[in-house]
């Protein structure tokens, strides 16, 4: 897969617009492709991702669809499986629990149990985090629920090279794949590559290298971890941030290479504490890197309540930048 | 709205076929009870004796095109398509050269090369599947019709209604067909439905209707050439509610508490074969010897299938993990 390159022209936009750059690259390049979910045509998508592509390729490849999660999840499945390469959009994660059923028991199954007669190439995307102050049914972080589920994949795309690039990645994979858009990334504004295209969704990314101890996150706690990492420098820490980017399967050999060598870990994820996909994380680090460890593996998740409302109770409930300041100073002995 | 061009041409060749893939599914099932008892098969079956016509009326007018998702009673769907019975039954043991590798079982019969979408043991989890099949062919101006076969039960589940919407939406080529044989399992369909006159339902979403004797395998022939031939020439869905029983239990683990032996046995004088065998005795259309030849055609069928099956073979353990996910290529 190609990188991107940075001899390219750069150009200023922001996450949502390089979503938008992923689909229309994605409509341009295969009739296959297709995007379909609730208000992605007329109203331009509940977070303005899709605004403009109804003009540019009409209503069949920018289907409105009703307010039918599992009805239009599972056509997603079905048309991937008649060879179509559908683009999925779930709104936000917890709307996906409604489409549960098509992706657990439809697109994660066919594969295995048809004995590899029909598999399903299919995208579905939704929006996932908390800090919009959306309350308890629109703020939760599954990503790692998700993960737990063999038969599909899981990006977490934080970057905008990222989010430009693992769309077409995924579209070629032969098996569904879940990528998840943290609310809170929509409106961050880089610079990339103006040909920023197609980059791997296999490996985790070093985002910040060091030698004190390895902060291993995803998603939106991505910059919160880096703004951590830069606190923690200003004390002669020096954190090294690893991006997971995807969540299933996991680059166990990258957090593997990083924690033996800073011999400390914190895992820094929105989902839950119990049962998270940190503690998967930290399981693996247990099984493989145990006699590395000079120091209890640390977490920063989310409280263990539904997200509350009122701004300063929910940043209080997922992570932030002062508890993994924290978290990396007591896995130090520096509490 | 009937034509000729609906009615089943009732020649002595296609009455004899008619018979013959009932009586083939009915002995087919007889057999899998057995091999159940003798734990050969184990899980779940779900058989379908008493519903033969609706499978044998409507699939032969598909052709070889089009797409079929059936239920988790899908083992007469599987034959009529034209599955073979040796690989049918080689999955019901969970052999590897079974259907669908061994791996899904009785519920879970696939087949690409008859573009059967298999066997799905969630109620109603086949409609949306079925949309997005159609919603395919839509796109791309295939002329492919993808029939979805679902029991009254699914009637209850959000995904029926969500499908049939979109189906009728986005006007596409999908044949409905709702094997009503009044119970969910052991719930009555009129405990779970405030209206039991499904055909009803589709109406309310614009998509054509009728109900059709589904004990009767040249009713339900002619109402699918109606369908079909609608589904074709509009590209738009079409709703099919076959009225059947289910003469056994719903699966082995079935006491069958919840309906009289008494309402059985009045299903009993209107299941489809006898019903169908007399009416082709008494019109001169069948020699007994053609009877005859059903019978032994069909046991040397099935014998063989046991013979396949059982000379099947394990996949190895190491193969557990295989295709979760699709491997490079070679």
């Amino acid at each position: 897969m190609l990188q991107s390159t940075v001899h390219a022209d750069m150009i200023e936009l922001t996450y949502r617009d390089a979503v938008r750059e992923a689909i229309r690259e994605a409509l341009r390049r295969d009739k296959r492709v297709f995007l379909m979910g609730e208000d992605v045509g007329r109203y331009g998508g509940c977070y303005a991702v899709s605004k403009g592509l109804l003009a540019e390729f009409g209503p069949e490849r920018i289907r409105d669809t009703p307010l039918s999660e599992s009805g239009f999840t599972g056509a997603g499945i079905g048309a991937a499986m008649a060879g179509m390469r559908p683009i999925v959009e779930l709104m936000t994660v917890n709307f996906s629990l409604l489409a549960l059923d098509q992706i657990l028991n439809t697109a994660a199954t066919v594969r295995h149990m048809s004995g590899n007669q029909f598999g399903v190439p299919l995208v579905i995307r939704m929006a996932t985090g908390a800090g919009r102050q959306l309350a308890a049914q629109h703020s939760h972080s599954l990503e790692g629920w998700y993960a737990h589920i063999p038969g599909v994949k899981v990006l977490a795309p934080a970057t905008l090279e990222d989010a430009r690039g693992m769309l077409w990645t995924a579209l070629q994979d032969p098996d569904p794949v879940l990528i998840f858009e943290n609310v809170m990334l929509y409106n961050m504004t880089g610079r990339i590559a103006v040909n920023s295209g197609p980059i791997n969704i296999d490996k985790a990314a070093i985002r910040r290298a060091g030698r004190d101890i390895s902060l291993i996150t995803y998603g939106g706690s991505l910059w919160k971890t880096l703004e951590a990492a830069t606190a923690l420098a200003a004390e002669n820490i020096e954190a090294e941030v690893i991006d997971l980017r995807s969540l299933r399967p996991l680059d166990d050999a990258t957090i593997i290479t990083s924690v033996s060598k800073t011999r400390r870990a914190v895992i820094i994820d929105e989902g839950w504490r119990s049962g998270s996909l940190a503690a998967e994380v930290s399981t693996r680090l247990v099984e493989q890197a145990f006699w590395e460890l000079d120091a209890p593996i640390g977490r920063v998740c989310s409280e263990e309540v539904p997200i509350p409302y009122p701004r300063h109770l929910e940043n209080a409930a997922i992570p932030q930048a002062s508890k993994i300041i924290a978290a990396a100073k007591a896995a130090l002995g520096r509490a | 709205m009937s034509s000729n061009l609906d009615k089943p041409r009732l020649s002595r060749t296609h009455a004899f076929d008619l018979l013959k893939q009932m009586i083939r599914i009915r002995r087919f099932e007889d057999k899998c009870a057995e091999l159940y008892t003798q734990e050969k098969i184990r899980g779940f079956l779900h058989l379908y004796d008493g519903e033969e016509a609706v499978a044998v009326g409507v699939i032969p007018v598909l052709e070889k095109r089009d797409r079929i998702v059936a239920t988790y009673r899908e083992h007469g769907h599987a034959l009529v398509r034209g599955v073979p019975m040796t690989t049918v039954l080689a999955e019901m043991y969970g052999k590897q050269e079974g259907c669908s590798r061994g791996r899904g079982g009785s519920m879970h019969l696939f087949d690409r090369a008859t573009n059967f979408y298999g066997g799905n043991a969630i109620v109603g989890g086949g409609l949306p599947l079925a949309v997005g099949l159609g919603l395919a062919d839509h796109m791309r101006e295939e002329d492919i019709v993808t029939a979805c076969f679902f029991g009254d039960g699914a009637v209850a589940e959000g995904e029926f209604h969500e499908s049939l919407n979109l189906a009728a939406l986005w006007g596409l080529p999908i044949l409905f067909v709702c094997e009503n044989n009044l119970y969910a399992m052991g719930t009555a369909l009129a405990i779970s439905e405030s209206e039991t006159d499904i055909q009803r339902k589709a109406a309310c979403y614009r998509i054509a209707s009728e109900a059709v004797d589904g004990m009767d395998v040249v009713a339900v022939e002619a109402a699918a050439r109606r369908g079909v031939r609608s589904v074709r020439e509009t590209g738009k869905p079409y709703f099919l509610e076959c009225h059947t029983y289910r003469l056994r239990a719903h699966s082995m683990f079935d006491a069958q508490l919840y309906r009289d032996k008494a309402e059985i046995e009045t299903w009993r004088h209107k299941e489809p074969i006898v019903r169908f065998r007399q009416w082709v005795e008494v019109n001169h259309m069948i020699h007994p010897e053609e009877l005859e030849r059903i019978d032994a055609e069909v046991a040397a069928e099935i014998a063989e299938a046991v013979i396949f099956a059982e000379a099947g073979t394990w996949e190895p353990i190491e193969h557990l993990t295989r295709f979760t996910y699709a491997e490079q290529a070679a």
